[in-house]
């Protein structure tokens, strides 16, 4: 079995060829279909489990406190115990609510993120699907999940809940704006939406460093407009515990409950993943120009660990923002991206196009 | 209780109302608000309170003034020495006794003590109000220190029935200078901490700058007074207008603005908790020596009459009002508190704000539950 | 300024009212309908100018219910003490000063609440803390066998 740690191409060929060899071509598609699928489900529920924990243990540690340490070494079972009993948790039925509508709602939430992870790529050759539209994908798909809030704050037939998810939904709509330029601009430098090729262009110099100002004030941007569009941060109000309204999940309890709270997890993850990749180079290792001494020691770091290294550190920031700011008020929040984000990233967008024009990228 | 009437009041006008339940994580308490919004926009605040009526001026006319200074810890348990204070002042007025000089050094050190620790509380709650829930856990450890000092010379942390008629009830502490002091060097290295957190940031500025204004006329009015008052520019300080225990020895200064928002209220009580130090520091390394408490008659009875003594708790104005007729418990005991009036001005600041400012504007006004209801 | 002016200046508006120095404070003692006309003066003189209603205690002396102002002023700080009576336990109605101090709303509310007396053209009043199966609670003749342990 070819498993080389530095390139998994060797690997999924292999797998490909044994199926395709052994199966007609019809069985062979749904088994690797299907082994895909669960290959990335079991990630999703690894990550969210682990970042459950990393969450609380971060809080914790800003807050002058241990956090969760009985249960399991150094408590990293506690997501486990947790997510148990979520699930004996009783499902309670609403009156007059939509049920077709809200039992859909969850589905659609967890359904988004899963179909965006998988275009992103994890390390070489380990890429489930490599459209030459893959930035244009993840923004169209990670948009979805729109839907599933506000369904979920209609059928649930509770007013609190509806004007949480109104919020929620006008909040992710108008961030969803910046996220996607901020995401062009890096596409005008790197020259191709394949997210592949964006990594791939990488190779020499991160885009952050190579696109300088322009570069930098997208992710500034960029770091922003996620937070906000995943409903984390400074930007929580449709969720606040400590506000009027519970939110958009308020009636939800047990398993469904669980669904929001990680799909929330996980689109954070995708987030991080999207910035790592685009701004940070992904699975590319930190390579400068023309030190090849240098590459060639960068090199012997696996790429998937280079990869999940820039999506912890962006992860990290976002909780730091969460647990430091104290909350923006639902209008501050969309002024702040109306009048302030929008503006400034149209000149920022001009502005990399006039450097790649100029050739003024390194 | 009163029922609610409809709960759209008028479709056309597109009134709604909501219901801030009595358990509700904002209210610091059981306070029930009925608001009618428009929109996001507040038209009408009804408060409706009494959840925690325990009818503590009925009780205070059956029981002897040494067993009231257990009453008035309960008031606002926030400001616990300070309220033992304001009734053993006016029992001491009455009977015309004069406490010896450590006594009055040691309340307004208790006193102050007191104050920076409700409002280390205040910061504490206000912070997680809005949203930066790390406050809640930096305010509470530094209030710690506090209340280990409480413990340890007055046998509670927080409610510490210290203050009797005549005195004190136990001398402090041989430990009590030394933490003190420690404390105060402590807490001086940490409030800069406090003010990196939250007073410069931005986003607290855009949530509490401009909102919530109350002006100097109303507040006078409608009796705010504390750090909420002041903050609108009434100069309304019980500690420089009459001087009690030692506050006529040591030097300090009235914080005074003129805006009347939220942000000044909040950083009105910040400017005390320094005050408060610079106080305890004239004080602390100079307690005169004698004794702790004057020996008073084993069962006191107060002379024919009325008496009244105003006092400045961590919250505002405390008017303590006894009338007497000769016997060993009192005729009418009437406790003016500073919240109570406090929240008549709540209808008034909020109306015309969003909702979500509500919750700012009720954590800046400092509300104590049972300070309300008594 | 001091008891003597004050006692000057009250006389000056209204010369039936009768004034006795009390320990601490000037205390005017009058009757409801003239307390309106009083305050209102109080308030807008400059030299007195008492804006600053600091304390409404209702009181149950045994004929007779009573309500005790003490007021204040934020400009010159001095205090005086006004006490109405009615001696109607039955129906008791005294004038409201809510026009006057708007903090005179909740304290009256709750005088309504412990002791029954009704105030006239108050804007809301209503009970504050209780509802309407307890009596007035602080009444001198208020019997309650479950939750007063009487010595």
């Amino acid at each position: 079995m070819p498993f080389n740690i530095y390139d998994f191409t060797s690997f999924t060929q292999w797998i490909d060829k044994g199926l395709y060899d052994s199966l007609p071509a019809f069985w062979a598609m749904i088994i690797e279909m299907t082994i895909i699928g669960v290959a990335i489900l079991i990630f999703y529920a690894i990550v969210g489990l682990f970042l459950v924990y990393a969450e609380r243990k971060v809080c914790a540690f800003m807050q002058n406190r241990l956090g969760p340490n009985r249960v399991g070494p150094f408590g990293i079972f506690q997501t486990i115990t947790d997510l148990i009993k979520l699930l004996f948790d009783e499902l309670v039925p609403i009156k007059n609510a939509d049920k077709f509508l809200f039992n859909l709602a969850p589905f659609i939430v967890i359904i988004a993120s899963f179909m965006a992870i998988a275009a992103i790529p994890f390390a070489k050759g380990l890429h489930a699907i490599d459209f030459n539209i893959g930035v244009f994908y993840v923004i169209a798909v990670s948009s979805m999940g729109v839907i599933g809030v506000l369904l979920a704050g209609w059928s649930s037939n509770n007013k609190y809940s509806l004007i949480g998810a109104m919020r929620s939904g006008a909040q992710i709509v108008s961030y969803e704006l910046s996220v996607g330029l901020s995401l062009i601009t890096i596409v005008i430098l790197a020259g191709s939406m394949q997210l592949s090729t964006i990594v791939e262009g990488q190779k020499d110099c991160w885009f952050i460093f190579s696109g300088h100002i322009s570069a930098f004030i997208a992710f500034i941007i960029f770091l922003i407009a996620s937070t906000a569009e995943t409903n984390r941060g400074p930007f929580d109000l449709a969720e606040a515990e400590s506000e009027l309204t519970a939110g958009y999940h308020t009636e939800y309890s047990g398993i469904k409950f669980a669904f929001f709270f990680l799909a929330e997890y996980i689109n954070m993850f995708i987030v991080a993943s999207i910035a790592a990749t685009v701004f940070w180079g992904g699975w590319m290792p930190f390579h400068v120009a023309n030190w090849t001494a240098f590459n060639h020691i960068m090199d012997f770091i696996p790429p998937f660990i280079w990869y999940i290294g820039k999506t912890a550190v962006v992860i990290y920031l976002m909780m730091w923002f969460k647990w430091t700011f104290p909350r923006l008020r639902i209008d501050q929040l969309l002024k702040l991206e109306w009048k302030y984000l929008l503006p400034i990233n149209l000149v920022n967008v001009l502005l990399m196009a006039l450097i790649v024009l100029m050739g003024w990228h390194f | 209780m009163e029922e609610i009437k409809s709960e759209i009041l008028d479709k056309e006008k597109q009134e709604y109302t909501i219901n801030m339940g009595p358990q509700h994580p904002s209210t610091h308490g059981v306070l029930r608000m009925v608001v009618s919004l428009k929109g996001e926009i507040v038209q009408n605040l009804v408060p409706h309170i009494g959840y925690i009526h325990r009818g503590i001026e009925k009780m205070c006319e059956s029981l002897t003034y040494p067993q009231i200074i257990h009453l008035t810890d309960r008031v606002d348990y926030l400001s616990a020495h300070i309220n033992n204070e304001a009734l053993s002042l006016c029992v001491e007025k009455a009977l015309e006794i004069e406490v010896p000089e450590r006594v009055k050094y040691i309340r307004t050190i208790m006193s102050e003590l007191t104050r920076i620790q409700s409002h280390q509380l205040f910061w504490a709650s206000f912070g997680m109000d809005l949203g930066g829930l790390t406050c809640f856990f930096y305010g509470l450890r530094d209030r710690e220190k506090i209340l280990d000092i409480f413990e340890e010379t007055c046998g509670g942390r927080m409610i510490v029935s210290y203050n009797t008629p005549g005195g004190l009830m136990y001398d402090i502490h041989p430990n009590f200078q030394k933490k003190v002091k420690d404390f105060i060097k402590d807490f001086k290295k940490l409030l800069p901490e406090y003010d990196q957190l939250l007073t410069g940031n931005v986003i607290f500025h855009e949530r509490t700058k401009g909102i919530g204004i109350l002006s100097k006329e109303d507040a006078i009015s409608y009796g705010v007074t504390g750090p909420s008052g002041r903050a609108s520019g009434f100069a309304c300080d019980i500690r420089k207008i009459e001087p009690y225990s030692a506050y006529s020895k040591v030097d300090f200064k009235e914080i005074l603005f003129n805006e009347g928002d939220t942000f000044h209220r909040y950083f009105a009580r910040m400017e005390e908790m320094r005050e408060s130090m610079k106080i305890i520091e004239q004080l602390i390394d100079n307690i005169p020596e004698g004794d702790y408490c004057v020996k008073m008659k084993p069962i006191i009875k107060l002379p024919e009459g009325e008496y009244f003594q105003r006092v400045e708790t961590a919250r505002g104005e405390l008017d303590v009002y006894i009338i007497s007729d000769g016997n060993k418990t009192p005729y009418r005991v009437k406790l003016r508190t500073p919240s109570f009036c406090n929240l008549g001005a709540l209808n008034l600041i909020a109306k015309g704000g969003k909702i979500a400012d509500l919750v700012a504007i009720g954590g800046s006004l400092d509300f104590v539950i049972p300070d309300i209801d008594r | 300024m001091t008891n003597e002016q004050l006692k000057e200046k009250i006389l000056s508006i209204d010369p039936k009212v009768e004034i006795t120095e009390g320990k601490q404070f000037l205390t005017v003692t009058l009757s409801t309908n003239k307390i309106i006309n009083l305050a209102q003066k109080l308030k807008n003189d400059e030299e007195t100018k008492f804006d600053y209603l600091m304390c409404l205690s209702g009181v149950d002396y045994k004929d007779s219910l009573g309500v005790v102002y003490h007021i204040g002023s934020s400009k010159h700080n001095h205090v005086i003490v006004i006490k109405t009576k009615t001696s109607n336990r039955e129906n008791p109605v005294l004038e409201s000063v809510t026009g006057i101090w708007e903090t005179a709303n909740f304290h009256e509310r709750e005088v309504y609440d412990l002791f029954g007396i009704k105030f006239k053209n108050h804007p809301d009043l209503r009970r504050l803390f209780l509802d309407n199966s307890w009596g007035f609670p602080l009444r001198k003749d208020y019997v309650d066998d479950v939750n007063i342990v009487s010595k």
